[in-house]
């Protein structure tokens, strides 16, 4: 190597920001580097670390049990014992706001996740493949999207959850999963078709990469975000669907406690006593806030563009 | 010839379109020496973009052959032709699209030994790559770096060492340095003269812009509508074009300097280039030709050497003019 | 309305005997999360009816940023026009009311831009488009403004002008875009055009047409053209004078032919050996080395000292003087006398 390897070397200086370097990294690492020092991040994580307690061991946070209620301390104030006051009857509204973690966040977190995955198969394959396949499942989307959503949920959470003995928790799951993945499918799909007309995807064709290493190195990474927004968003929705599928007597049953069910116990009488409708509200909103933190987080930490 | 490296045999690539087809290339003949550029120049909607999309197999071609070092690449699948693509590389034009943003440059530079294991030198990956950086001119310490902390013109280097990392012989490049500041530019095309020099690689160097061309390429190839109207050595195109469509395009470049004014050989050519997909009938460049005759729309020029063109020359009534000469 | 013609000659302080457009220390910065970026750093212009001004420059040298400014179409935030003045027939246009402000820009000073497709509306045919704009500012009826955009078609070599009034934009290719574009600018017979690269989106042969149609129009209507443009060969053919930018300032200006003959500033001179040419094939071309600064952190003393091969220890520590080395010839370089081997 004569003088052009010195000449070139001269003639372009280093980029002009960056941290020093050292060993390789990845991106999920330098993603972790960045979220450590992100207080967005820390707060939604603490949060969902505690509503994950909640669900999982909630005789950690109180010890009175939600299914306990005295018709006598009806819609009796706050006190040492509960924290936030009793309901119309006469159940500890703290005890039941924490035992109706479970099946609020089990209800929310799975049927996203069935959504999601749903969303992103159909709209990574329709997006990826194009075609009549895309065609195909694009109506596909447009079918499930033209079901009204009330009407479908009601006639298909009352069939799946025709078991007596069920508490109809895996029946509302199935039912908001099913219903609710057209939009991420739908944002996958184009997130997916604007990045594989990329150049840089064009770039690795070249090289000879097959379709796995296209899309699980170059398209997925870059049609992720917008998808991991839907995500979120639809996490609260399910939350608060499964409050409305209840509500509507096809939901949760037997001697459940959601955080649905008692917010929508609690309307009719909200003029009286406040608290039974506000505080499951007030855990309902932090969680999907939350949630909401923290998939713009880890969505941001993963775009070296914002670093 | 025996040191010909790349040669195309009738290259035809068609779209589908609503009516009929976009005949983006339609019958291109070349041929790549070890160690020369060949220049291919045109306008937009010539197919030059397409004709290099077929050289490096990213489209099927519609008819033709695509012989690299003698093997016809159109007729190749799956590992075999991993194993070709290994021979024939290509530079993009955007530099800021063409790197993936979630890859740091390490993983962009890297990439093509994660695809051909058997590619990586002995000396290891991570050594490879470093290596590359410094010959493309970059700070090997960079490799943790994103795409976007670097500049136009550091980029399109990383794309050149991408472009590099399986040794390849050939390499395609589609108007590298057009999306680049005019400083860089000279930056990126020494480089890619030098890289020529030190390893021995062979371009095919696709651009609009003539004065670049005329600087790097050996030979040259001038298209339009999906043909190759007049081919030469660069002094045979630029010194002695004999095809109408040559002698406008150079007689159409701005050349930085004022004293050239009204003292250059200026020919205004009317309209635009026809679409692709309804081209003339003849000759195609027959609309916007001043010297077109009725037998123009009957009788297709063939790219060949004639009476009056030295070179090949897809004109019937080819004759040397001398476009850059000054009054 | 004709009240608008009316009041643009009313200007406070207009004065026909003033410099058409003249432009004073004018400064811009950019606001925004990841500092102050200065795209402007005290640029002075000036120009002349029927005079070619070519302003010329990499990207990021501020030169459409100016533009935007004279025409008063930045975006603020997060932009900021922080000092200066942009003096039209004596009236600073910065300190205009924005009504008047508006009326300059269509009536007096008109603009056209690189990307013709973004800038026409989609929905609306060009006809609809041009008709318009003399119908708000000329209160012209429907049939009279109707018949003026055929006119202006056919003045800016549409074929078939009559037809095509009634298309859309994306029906016309790409130069016949750019021409109905330089239609609508010069609708309302403006004294100064700026074309922002007006052709770098287009091909060679139909770059050579529009050049040509754009000193043909300005010949005939004695209007005064800003040219900006990174090609310094198209300039080399249309302009009378040239402004060279770089990182935000005008580091020399000068008559075309005494700039590419000698030119006067490191940077200029640097440039121009950087082209590639087309009517010789030339050595390894000579490199300028390194970037272009980073707006938000630009280097002491003139900005080019990194990169500059003149470059001594002055260049870093002081910015240079706008040096007058001939009647029309400015130039801002410590070692113009070596520049210009003198």
């Amino acid at each position: 190597m004569s003088d052009f390897t010195a000449v070139s070397t001269a003639e372009a200086p280093g980029p002009r920001a960056g941290r020093p370097d050292s060993g390789p990294r990845s991106l999920a690492g330098d993603a972790w580097r960045d979220l450590r020092t992100s207080k967005v991040f820390w707060i939604a994580a603490v949060l969902v670390v505690v509503v994950l307690l909640m669900a999982a061991w909630p005789s950690l946070f109180t010890s009175a049990d939600p299914r306990d209620c005295v018709l006598a301390r009806k819609n009796a104030g706050g006190s040492g014992g509960a924290l936030f006051g009793y309901d119309f009857q006469g159940c500890d509204v703290y005890a039941k706001t924490v035992y109706g973690a479970r099946d609020s966040i089990l209800v929310g977190v799975s049927a996203t996740l069935i959504a999601g995955l749903l969303g992103l198969v159909v709209g990574l394959l329709a997006g990826y493949l194009g075609g009549w396949i895309d065609a195909l499942l694009s109506r596909l989307v447009d079918v499930v999207l033209a079901i009204p959503f009330i009407l479908g949920a009601i006639v298909l959470a009352k069939r799946l959850s025709s078991d007596p003995e069920s508490n109809g928790v895996l029946a509302v799951i199935v039912t908001l999963g099913v219903l609710g993945w057209t939009t991420a499918a739908r944002v996958m799909r184009s997130a997916v078709i604007s990045a594989k007309n990329q150049d840089y995807v064009t770039a690795a064709r070249m090289l000879g990469a097959g379709p796995a290493r296209l899309m699980v190195r170059h398209i997925l990474p870059n049609a992720i975000s917008p998808f991991v927004v839907v995500l979120t968003v639809l996490l609260g929705i399910n939350i608060a669907g499964e409050a409305t599928l209840s509500y509507l007597g096809v939901g949760l049953k037997g001697d459940a406690v959601s955080w649905g069910l008692a917010i929508a116990e609690a309307g009719p009488y909200a003029r009286t006593v406040a608290a039974p409708l506000v505080w499951p509200s007030v855990f309902l909103a932090a969680t999907v806030l939350a949630f909401i933190m923290l998939g713009d987080a880890i969505r941001d930490a993963f775009d070296p563009k914002l670093r | 010839m025996s040191d010909v490296v790349l040669e195309t045999r009738g290259l035809v690539k068609h779209f589908p379109a609503r009516r009929g087809a976009v005949r983006a290339v339609d019958g291109v003949d070349l041929h790549l020496r070890r160690g020369e550029t060949l220049g291919v120049v045109g306008e937009s909607g010539c197919g030059k973009s397409t004709l290099a999309r077929l050289l490096v197999a990213l489209e099927k071609p519609t008819r033709g052959e695509i012989r690299v070092r003698g093997e016809d690449l159109t007729r190749l699948k799956g590992a075999a032709l991993r194993r070709a693509r290994r021979n024939i590389q290509m530079v993009l034009q955007d530099p800021y699209t063409s790197l993936n943003p979630r890859m740091t440059v390490g993983a962009i530079i890297g990439e093509p030994y994660d695809i051909h294991p058997d590619a990586v030198p002995r000396t290891g990956k991570a050594r490879a790559v470093q290596e590359l950086l410094d010959i493309v001119g970059l700070n090997p310490d960079h490799l943790n770096r994103y795409p976007h902390q670097f500049s136009g013109g550091q980029r399109q280097r990383i794309g050149i060492a991408r472009a590099l990392a399986l040794r390849p012989e050939i390499i395609v490049c589609d108007e590298p340095v057009s999306a680049l500041d005019v400083s860089i530019q000279a930056q990126v095309i020494n480089l890619l003269e030098g890289l020529q020099r030190e390893l021995g690689l062979s371009y095919v160097f696709i651009a609009h812009d003539l004065s670049v061309v005329r600087h790097i390429s050996d030979r040259v190839a001038v298209m339009y509508l999906g043909k190759i109207v007049e081919t030469g050595d660069h002094a045979a195109i630029y010194e002695q074009p004999t095809h109408p469509y040559t002698q406008a395009l150079l007689s159409a470049v701005p050349v930085p300097d004022p004293r050239l004014r009204g003292r250059r050989d200026h020919i205004m050519l009317e309209g635009e280039v026809p679409s692709p997909a309804d081209p003339p009938s003849g000759c195609r460049f027959r609309t916007r030709c001043w010297k077109a005759q009725p037998a123009c729309a009957d009788h297709e020029p063939l790219l060949e050497i004639r009476q009056r063109s030295p070179h090949p020359s897809a004109c019937h009534f080819a004759e040397i003019r001398d476009v850059m000469r000054r009054f | 309305m004709t009240d608008i013609t009316a009041r643009l000659d009313a200007l406070p302080g207009l004065d026909p005997r003033a410099p058409l457009l003249q432009v004073n220390d004018l400064h811009v910065e950019f606001r925004t999360r990841d500092g102050v970026a200065r795209a402007v750093n005290g640029v002075d212009l000036w120009l002349n009816p029927g005079e070619t001004l070519a302003v010329v420059g990499e990207s990021g040298c501020g030169k459409s940023v100016t533009a935007q400014a004279i025409m008063g179409i930045l975006d603020t935030p997060p932009a900021h026009v922080t000092g200066g003045e942009v003096l039209y027939r004596g009236v600073d246009l910065l300190r205009l009311p924005e009504t008047d402000r508006r009326g300059v820009r269509a009536n007096r000073i008109a603009m056209i831009f690189q990307d013709a497709l973004s800038a026409l509306n989609p929905v609306y045919t060009v006809g609809f488009q041009l008709a318009e704009l003399f119908r708000v500012h000329r209160g012209t009826s429907r049939r009279e403004a109707k018949r003026r955009a055929v006119e202006l078609l056919d003045q800016v070599r549409i074929p078939d002008a009559r037809r095509r009034v009634d298309d859309y934009p994306h029906q016309f290719s790409g130069g016949m875009r750019q021409r109905v574009m330089i239609a609508m600018a010069l609708a309302l017979d403006p004294e100064v055009l700026i074309a922002d690269e007006p052709t770098t989106a287009l091909d060679v042969t139909v770059q050579a047409q529009i050049m040509s149609l754009l000193a043909e129009l300005q010949r005939q209507r004695d209007m005064g053209l800003i040219l900006i443009t990174h090609d310094m060969g198209v300039v080399a053919d249309v302009a009378d004078r040239i402004a060279v930018m770089y990182a935000g300032k005008v580091v020399e200006e000068a008559p075309v032919h005494d700039l590419y003959a000698h030119p006067g500033h490191a940077y200029t001179k640097a440039l121009l050996e950087s082209i590639p040419r087309l009517d010789f094939k030339g050595q390894p071309l000579s490199v300028i080395r390194g970037l272009p600064p980073a707006l938000t952190d630009l280097p002491s003393g003139c900005a080019f000292h990194p990169r500059c091969a003149y470059a001594r220890e002055i260049c870093r520590l002081e910015p240079p003087p706008a040096y007058r080395i001939a009647p029309q010839r400015i130039t801002s370089c410590h070692f113009v006398r070596e520049v210009l081997g003198v």
